[in-house]
């Protein structure tokens, strides 16, 4: 029993062979099995139509995208919202599609942005859910689309110099990110799981 | 004093009264961080147009805050305090832990300066801006080395103090844990993989840091200010040895039914199940030791804070260990319930173990009593009552939220009725941040209150 309390066994049992297995079979081996897995995201080729009052060059859009990925991290968006979707608690039945390892496997993933709290709705499947101008709407002023939504507003991103206000590049950008989360899934129909659109049956009061 | 023994020599005061100083200043800005991000949930925050301040940016202040500024400060204060006495070594070099602090404090108002200028990471409780984390590691290697090698190593008279283990294993971990949790996820595996490393760096983190270190605080305080030794020595075997074990392997229990590999998400339940083990001797050991003198608990406000530390941990791993399971997770992963849990253990455990060695450093660093006893008391009970009351809010809350996802209430539905419960969380922030500016305050009293009476002495 002295033998565990040894300067030596501590350092080389407790302090790195305990974390060094830990790491390599619970942490370093599942990375490089889902590093294999092929990128099931498609290569984006041209401009959506709704962008292309924004963008005339597909290089542009492209960087865009990744400009608003840096906006939606620097803004710290992800403490709020979400990007992946579990099988269980109804998830599929409110945003979509169940997240798959091979939709994350792009530089626009890395680093991740799974997120670890809903404050707002998970994002994953938002492409198409709401058009351009609803997001830049909400991004300007949450309360003009929501008015109970406690997210806050981000008007430096726009023009307050013109009514109403421009968005700028940033907001341009942060709203192409948005919009291609979930664009490759070919043959869902968007609208489909959009709560916005599923007719609630008409509470009490309004009877 | 018994305890001030003739091996004051070992410990550089001015060097962890610095830590200890800097600590409880940053631990204001992660309360006043916290707090007013708190106010954009009840649609209260106060510079809403304001860039360098959007509560986005805020929170990360906060996070940050708690980990690498108010934590990392106090506790590296206090092993520096704590590892000499225990191994009659003092540290490698005085100077050198002053470079340390001075390398580590820059750096630390460097990330908080950055994150609200925009240069935040992605990554949860990484978000110290990309090109600092290199320079942190550096920085956290120097203070390793400067305890490590000065301290346990020249120190080795073995068999050590129970304390010594957890340190020693935690200053390997710490740097390890970081370069791994900062440095994979940013540049090596996208998507998936590096969820993988994130899940391990957040719980490592607390797990292989925190916890380790936080322990051997307890561990330490426990024998000095009961006066009587620690219950079972046994039983410390077994919580030190399931630490090391279990808790490296709680990986992926952050990212539950996430698109990692589902044995790697199954190996990290058991892990984190067999936490229990470690909790228990623990906490037993703790409540055992001050059983046998209750009446040291009600009257040593040090001993006091320890105990609702002791507690909360008991708690926080109960906690843990159930609503790690996967049909638990369904419901509480994403809510209020997690950011309960959190405070909990980094406020209710860790900071309250910290806040009763800072109590019982007192009179070593300054040379006097505390400055005022009723202040003490009121940060005491502002803390402890703040804690339980967000806790138990929040956790309420997460149950809300999670079964009306679940009942697939309109998401706005669930925002509207988390309200009450966001109201009462800034309530008890408000509780909490009244605590720690008492506690402040009285520390600074404390300084001057000496001052003034060597200034007389000198004088007389």
């Amino acid at each position: 029993m002295k033998n565990l309390e040894r300067f030596s066994t501590i350092f080389l049992v407790a302090g790195l062979i305990s974390f060094l297995v830990a790491f390599t079979v619970l942490g370093v081996w599942p990375a490089f099995m889902t590093d294999e897995i092929k990128n099931t995201a498609p290569e984006i080729t041209e401009i959506p139509e709704s962008f292309r009052e924004y963008f005339d060059d597909l290089d542009d859009y492209k960087a865009a995208i990744f400009e608003g990925r840096d906006i939606y991290v620097k803004e710290a968006c992800w403490h709020c919202h979400s990007q992946y979707i579990r099988p269980v608690g109804r998830e599929p039945e409110r945003y979509g599609l169940v997240a798959t390892p091979g939709e994350y496997q792009n530089d626009l993933n890395l680093p991740h942005l799974f997120g670890t709290r809903r404050v707002g709705p998970d994002l994953s499947r938002e492409a198409g859910k709401r058009t351009n101008d609803w997001h830049f709407a909400h991004l300007y002023n949450p309360k003009s689309t929501e008015p109970e939504s406690v997210m806050p507003g981000y008007s430096w991103y726009f023009d307050e110099s013109v009514t109403p206000p421009k968005p700028k590049r940033g907001a341009v950008a942060l709203v192409a990110y948005l919009q291609q989360l979930g664009a490759w899934q070919e043959g869902i129909l968007k609208n489909q799981y959009d709560m916005n659109t599923i007719t609630m049956p008409p509470s009490p009061e309004e009877q | 004093m018994q305890a001030q023994t003739n091996d004051d020599h070992l410990v550089s005061l001015p060097l962890v009264r610095a830590h200890i100083f800097i600590s409880v200043a940053y631990a204001l800005l992660v309360v006043l961080a916290g707090l007013t991000y708190s106010l954009q949930f009840i649609d209260l925050y106060p510079f809403p147009k304001f860039e360098f301040l959007s509560p986005g940016r805020v929170r990360m202040v906060h996070t940050q805050s708690v980990a690498y500024a108010w934590l990392a400060n106090v506790f590296f204060g206090i092993m520096m305090y704590m590892v000499p006495k225990l191994t009659k070594k003092p540290i490698l070099s005085e100077g050198f832990g002053w470079f340390c602090f001075w390398v580590y404090n820059a750096l630390v108002v460097g990330a908080v300066v950055l994150i609200l200028g925009g240069y935040g990471q992605a990554l949860e409780w990484g978000e110290t801006p990309k090109i600092l984390d290199p320079f942190i590691a550096i920085a956290v290697v120097c203070w390793v080395v400067n305890i490590l090698v000065g301290s346990i190593w020249r120190g080795r008279s073995e068999p050590y103090y129970v304390s010594v283990w957890y340190v020693l294993a935690a200053l390997l971990w710490t740097p390890l844990v970081y370069v791994m949790g900062n440095f994979l996820p940013e540049y090596v595996f996208p998507g998936t993989g590096g969820a993988t490393i994130t899940s391990m760096y957040i719980h490592d983190l607390v797990g292989l840091f925190v916890t380790p270190v936080g322990i051997a605080m307890a561990y330490y305080l426990l024998p000095v200010l009961m006066k009587k030794p620690l219950y079972s020595h046994a039983l410390s075997l077994i919580g030190f040895w399931g630490l090391a074990f279990f808790y490296p392997m709680n990986s992926a229990h952050h990212f539950l039914w996430s698109p990692i590999p589902m044995w790697t998400q199954y190996a990290s339940i058991v892990a984190s199940v067999g936490v229990h083990v470690v909790v228990y001797t623990v906490v037993f050991n703790i409540f055992a030791t001050m059983a046998q003198d209750w009446s040291k608990v009600y009257e040593n406000i040090s001993l006091r804070f320890l105990f609702v530390g002791a507690l909360s941990y008991l708690v926080t791993c109960i906690q843990c260990a159930i609503h790690v399971t996967l049909s638990v997770q369904e419901i509480i992963h994403f809510t209020d319930w997690v950011v309960g849990h959190a405070h909990l253990v980094l406020f209710g455990t860790f900071s309250f173990w910290a806040f009763a060695f800072i109590y019982y450093l007192i009179p070593k660093l300054f040379g006097t009593k505390v400055f005022s006893k009723s202040m003490a008391e009121w940060h005491f009970w502002l803390s402890t009552l703040g804690i339980v009351i967000m806790d138990i809010d929040l956790m309420c809350a997460g149950l809300v939220q999670g079964t009306m996802w679940k009942g697939l209430s309109p998401f706005i539905e669930t925002v509207i009725a988390s309200k009450p419960y966001w109201w009462i969380r800034t309530f008890s922030g408000v509780a909490i941040l009244t605590g720690e500016v008492i506690f402040l305050i009285n520390l600074v009293m404390t300084y001057f209150s000496n001052k003034q009476k060597n200034s007389k002495e000198v004088t007389a």
